[in-house]
């Protein structure tokens, strides 16, 4: 019954799963939407937790090694490209087949 | 059991040298036991008996002849199937990769097979890493050796219940959050998450690139500092990877702990511990000390925040990563010539992925889009500064922090499948170690009811020498009861 | 045909313009030759720009030195560390279904900011940014992308290295939208990072609006010859929705290069959300002074001052010089000339005018027609030495051009030798007159009159008469005939 109470909080809306299943590009049912809103709901609502800390002027760690400038010469190498074709699923003559555009 | 089997790396590889047992033997063993054992565990997707025989064959044929031969020579080790290998396919456990044959190897495969090591097969996990029990894989769940109605842990499942039921002598799992440790815990075995940026993660399919490395599973604390020593070292095909040679862990299997200041984080025994968990650490705690360690208890505040931020910042890599899996390139790929690319690629992602990986996207791409970037992402990223600031901190007083690996006991099959935020909680106590970037170890310390308790030691970065002298010390001192049920 | 009662609508115009480094040997974050032209599809591919799990970036260093310098000729500030983020979207030529990109919010500073170009002689375009991204692969449709049953993907360009440079909305036509990729494609040529004239290698997308409407984005422009048509497109449809006092709604169009026009392709419900966030895979990049001064000290003479170069140095006007110099091919041409001919002022009128009209004519690049500095300066030579008449001389370059023929081959052949026998000529003369008896009348007191013989006499001799001695001829008939 904790769900419920969480749910309560309306932490995220059934037109928002339906936006963030069209932005990750997954089809979902509309029995699925709403145990999407459920799950979600009662994750993001323990994710929320972080509110309670004052993070002002904190700078975000994205890499936690301090290297810096990795880069590599401009020199190509010789690869492989037909193997790489070998297990491409739809084919037409060398171009890899897409679905429709429009 | 042949007792080869239960032989360390060390000792097979100077066996095998001096010629007292062939490698085709043992492999031929290893192969026996995982047909006796796997039908009940599950611990593998696919296996490369051929490929591991001929193998076998050819390091004989060099040993016979008077060739040098490498570090792990002959030794069988099993590979976790989200580390690409070259000819093999790699799956991630998902119907997604299902029928995918990589064209290459991973960096740490090739230092693998350059140090003659032969690889028997890849090991299940949850799909794409992200779960903690195994129960997550396309292609069913598996079982803990000590008790096959329950979960090895995971992600790392099925590279951890491999080794701890004899079919492999090592493994390679990888660690995001807990995904090496917690299935060595699970299933009495030896993981080490080593430093950000000192394994090469070339070749690993990505779940939360800024989290996770490549960790060696093995029986004995040694073993695992074999691999270690054979896997680690600059990449250039790794931008993350440290500009350091291999690890020298091996020279660190040192039986002392005295001066050795331990600190206990009081928030990685919560509320969620169960008894016997806490009981079991304690009990390994008390031993270093009477070895020579000193303990504090210690803490942390910021800790408190770790399980949040850990996962918003996983779902949020992995929401990106697991883009590009659209089945164009490789890959599931339905028919789709009654639709166009969107709705094609929303089909296919929608049969292709299993609900966990699902769920982790959505939220994922929640977390980064306009409008909840900076509640989300952006705030646990910089917990993520708070919380690395705190350990480093408490590291300037101690020289390793002690505490549970997993709060609770291996639990049973399907028990924690409906409440994923319950799932989630059971990382609280590792994925500290993935957020700060540092390296940790769980090794077995206590069993309860015949169930394995791991202890996790986490170091400074780059101390895993630390790690391993005082889980090589523990192991020494600690009489442990722990036999598999298969 | 319209007339205008009310004064046009103020345009603006913000290009997006997306610049291949033809120079780099591989691409952007993996070791794949980068040279993919004339290439058949999916042979320049690997593990890396194909996106295959496990795979991860490494950056070539010296795209972030070109991008240095591109910053330093377009007077940008460089800054001192840049971060690559991932820029979230699907579509079949993305093989991550992100881009590597980099961004100027939420914490990302691209490699530059802030700087401007300067067009038409002093008017200046902000530059806002200036950021290193890959290039996506490329989409073949069977037919056009409407109708196409399928798509077809080429993923050799996937992953060569872009500069992606930003302006603000600073441009008033789309005239100077043209003007302005010309100028920046000869910056880039003369620093030698990209070469323009290589297919698809700078491609732009377009927002443009009218004074009070809603901002609309054009994308797909794949030429700088492209986007004045597109603009003007999209700038006419715009203009004619407001006089018919209709709204012009937030959206993204597609320009049909085939077709010539701009198409729908997205509106604004269902706008992307890039959710950029730090290239985990990837680490900052630091740019210090040193590597900066370093650079500019190695870089090239840029458009600018090869125009006050070009002015000092031979004496050519301003209009010439900026001309030649928005053109790196067309500033060399030049000098490669000037370095063997002594009056460089015609010279550059004749690269100005006739040769660049003539190419525009044919729609070439100089590089693709047979014309050589030789033969430029031999043909003018055949004019000051008086052998062809000026005249002449633009049949000359324009044959030359197509042919690659010696230009004294060209007017021996066609026997187009000017003509100066004084006799024949004098034959030639007496018919105009004859043909022209009003005419010869009117020429007693009409100047007018005067060149219109000396004109049919020209036209008699197909332009081949000495056009002095022509003169002097009939003027000569004329004073014989009013002497009579």
């Amino acid at each position: 019954m904790k769900v419920n109470t969480h749910m309560a909080k309306e932490v995220i809306t059934l037109e928002e799963v339906r936006r963030l299943a069209w932005l990750s590009k997954i089809k979902i049912s509309k029995r699925e939407e709403r145990r999407y809103l459920n799950e979600m709901s009662e994750i993001l609502e323990y994710f929320r937790m972080l509110d309670e800390i004052d993070t002002e002027g904190v700078e975000p760690t994205y890499h936690v090694i301090e290297l810096v400038n990795v880069t590599r010469e401009d020199a190509p190498q010789q690869t492989s490209p037909d193997s790489l074709l070998e297990i491409v699923p739809v084919m037409k003559g060398r171009y890899v087949k897409a679905p429709r555009i429009v | 059991m042949p007792r080869i089997l239960e032989l360390p790396a060390s000792e097979i590889v100077r066996k095998v040298k001096v010629q007292e047992i062939s490698v085709e033997e043992y492999i031929s063993e290893c192969f026996e036991r995982i047909r006796t054992a796997d039908p009940k565990i599950h611990a593998f997707l696919t296996l490369t008996e051929d490929y591991a025989l001929m193998r076998a064959r050819e390091i004989d044929s060099r040993i016979r002849r008077g060739e040098k031969v490498g570090s792990l020579a002959g030794v069988a080790v099993a590979v976790k199937d989200n580390i690409c290998t070259m000819g093999v396919r790699t799956t991630c456990a998902s119907k997604m990769l299902e029928s995918f044959i990589p064209i290459y190897d991973a960096t740490v495969i090739e230092r693998l097979k350059a140090q003659d090591a032969v690889i028997v097969g890849k090991t299940n996990m949850d799909e794409f890493a992200m779960g903690s029990s195994t129960e997550q894989s396309a292609f069913g769940p598996t079982l803990n050796p000590y008790d096959l109605e329950r979960v090895p842990g995971g992600s790392s499942g099925g590279s951890a219940a491999s080794v701890a039921s004899f079919e492999a002598t090592v493994s390679l799992g990888s660690d995001t959050g807990g995904s090496v440790r917690c299935p060595a815990s699970f299933c009495g075995v030896v993981g080490l998450k080593p430093t950000y940026g000192l394994v090469s993660r070339y070749g690993l399919i990505a779940f939360a690139n800024s989290l996770e490395q490549i960790s060696p599973i093995g029986r004995t604390v040694a073993d695992v500092a074999t691999v270690m020593d054979c896997i680690s070292g600059h990449d250039s095909r790794d931008s993350t990877s440290v500009n350091t040679g291999p690890t020298s862990l091996r020279s660190h299997l040192i039986e002392d702990v005295s001066g050795i200041r331990l600190g206990v984080p009081k928030e990685l025994f919560g509320e969620g511990t169960e008894e016997a968990v806490s009981k079991g650490v304690w009990n390994a705690i008390n031993r270093l000390i009477g070895l020579g360690a000193t303990c504090e208890e210690v803490s942390l505040h910021s800790l408190k925040y770790a399980l949040a931020s850990y996962y918003i910042i996983a779902m949020s890599e992995a929401s990106s990563n697991l883009a590009r899996y659209d089945g164009l390139r490789y890959g599931f790929r339905l028919e789709d010539d009654d639709c166009d690319w969107s709705e094609a690629y929303s089909r296919n992602r929608r049969e292709g992925f299993g609900p966990e990986v699902k769920r982790r996207i959505m939220l994922g791409t929640y977390a980064l889009s306009a409008g909840y970037y900076n509640q989300y992402y952006l705030r646990a990223q910089r917990v993520r500064t708070l919380i690395r600031q705190e350990l480093s901190r408490v590291f300037k007083n101690f020289d390793l922090l002690a505490s549970p690996t997993m709060p609770i006991l291996p639990y049973r099959l399907g028990e924690k499948l409906r409440d994923p935020l319950e799932m989630y909680m059971c990382d609280v106590d590792t994925v500290t170690a993935n957020l700060a970037g540092i390296p940790a170890v769980s090794i077995p310390c206590s069993s309860h009811q015949g169930l394995p308790i791991g202890v996790q030691f986490m170091a400074p970065p780059f101390r895993e020498d630390l790690l391993i002298r005082v889980s090589y010390t523990l192991e020494k001192n600690l009489e442990l009861d722990l036999k598999p049920a298969v | 045909m319209h007339v205008e009662t009310v004064p046009e609508l103020k345009v603006k115009i913000g290009l997006e313009v997306h610049c291949q480094l033809t120079n780099l040997k591989s691409k952007l974050f993996c070791s794949c030759s980068a040279d993919y032209r004339d290439s058949e599809p999916n042979t320049h591919i690997c593990p890396v720009c194909m996106g295959m799990p496990g795979t991860l970036p490494v950056l070539n260093r010296k795209a972030v030195e070109d991008a240095i310098m591109i910053a330093l000729a377009l007077n940008m500030q460089v800054s001192s560390r840049t971060l690559f983020y991932r820029k979230n979207y699907f579509y079949p030529d993305m093989p991550k279904n992100f881009q590597i990109s980099q961004y100027d919010r939420a914490g990302g500073v691209p490699i530059a900011k802030d700087g401007y170009v300067t067009i038409d002689g002093g008017r200046k375009v902000r530059i806002s940014r200036l950021q290193l991204e890959e290039d996506p692969g490329k989409l073949v449709y069977e037919g056009t992308i409407e109708t196409s049953k399928a798509t077809l993907v080429d993923y050799n360009r996937a992953g060569v290295a872009l500069a992606e440079i930003v302006t603000e909305p600073d441009i008033t036509s789309p005239r100077e939208a043209r003007i302005f990729l010309q100028k920046l494609r000869s910056i880039l040529e003369h620093l030698g990072v990209s070469s323009g004239e290589l297919e698809g290698s700078m491609r732009c997308d377009a927002n443009i609006s009218i004074e009070g409407g809603t901002r609309v984005e054009v994308k797909n422009i794949s030429s700088f010859k492209e986007v004045e048509r597109a603009l003007n497109f999209e700038m006419t449809r715009q203009r004619s929705l407001i006089r018919k006092g209709l709204r012009i709604g937030r959206e993204t169009r597609h320009w049909d290069e085939l077709r010539r026009v701009t198409v729908t392709l997205r509106v604004k419900e269902e706008e992307e959300d890039y959710r950029y966030f730090p290239e985990p895979d990837l680490v900052p990049i630091l740019i210090s002074r040193e590597d900066v001064e370093r650079l500019r000290a190695s870089m090239p003479e840029l458009p600018d001052s090869r125009k006050r170069r070009l002015m000092e140095q031979y004496g050519i006007s301003m209009q010439n010089a900026e001309v030649l110099t928005d053109n790196k091919a067309l500033a060399e041409f030049f000098e490669a000339c000037a370095a063997n001919y002594s009056r460089p002022d015609l010279l550059s009128n004749w690269i100005v005018g006739d040769l660049l009209s003539y190419l525009y004519d044919m729609g070439l690049e100089l590089r693709e027609t047979k014309l050589t500095p030789q033969h430029m300066v031999g043909m003018l030579r055949l004019i000051d030495d008086g052998t062809i008449s000026g005249k002449i001389g633009k049949e000359v370059l324009k044959e030359i051009m197509v042919t690659g023929e010696a230009p004294e081959n060209v007017v021996k052949a066609r026997g187009l030798i000017r003509i100066s026998d004084r006799e024949y000529l004098e034959r030639l003369t007496d018919r105009v007159f004859e043909e022209n008896p009003k005419a010869v009348k009117d020429a007693l007191k009409d100047e007018k009159a005067v060149r219109f013989l000396v004109g049919q006499l020209m036209k008699l001799t197909e332009g081949k008469a000495d056009p002095q001695l022509a003169n002097i001829l009939v003027r000569n008939r004329l004073k014989a005939s009013a002497g009579k």
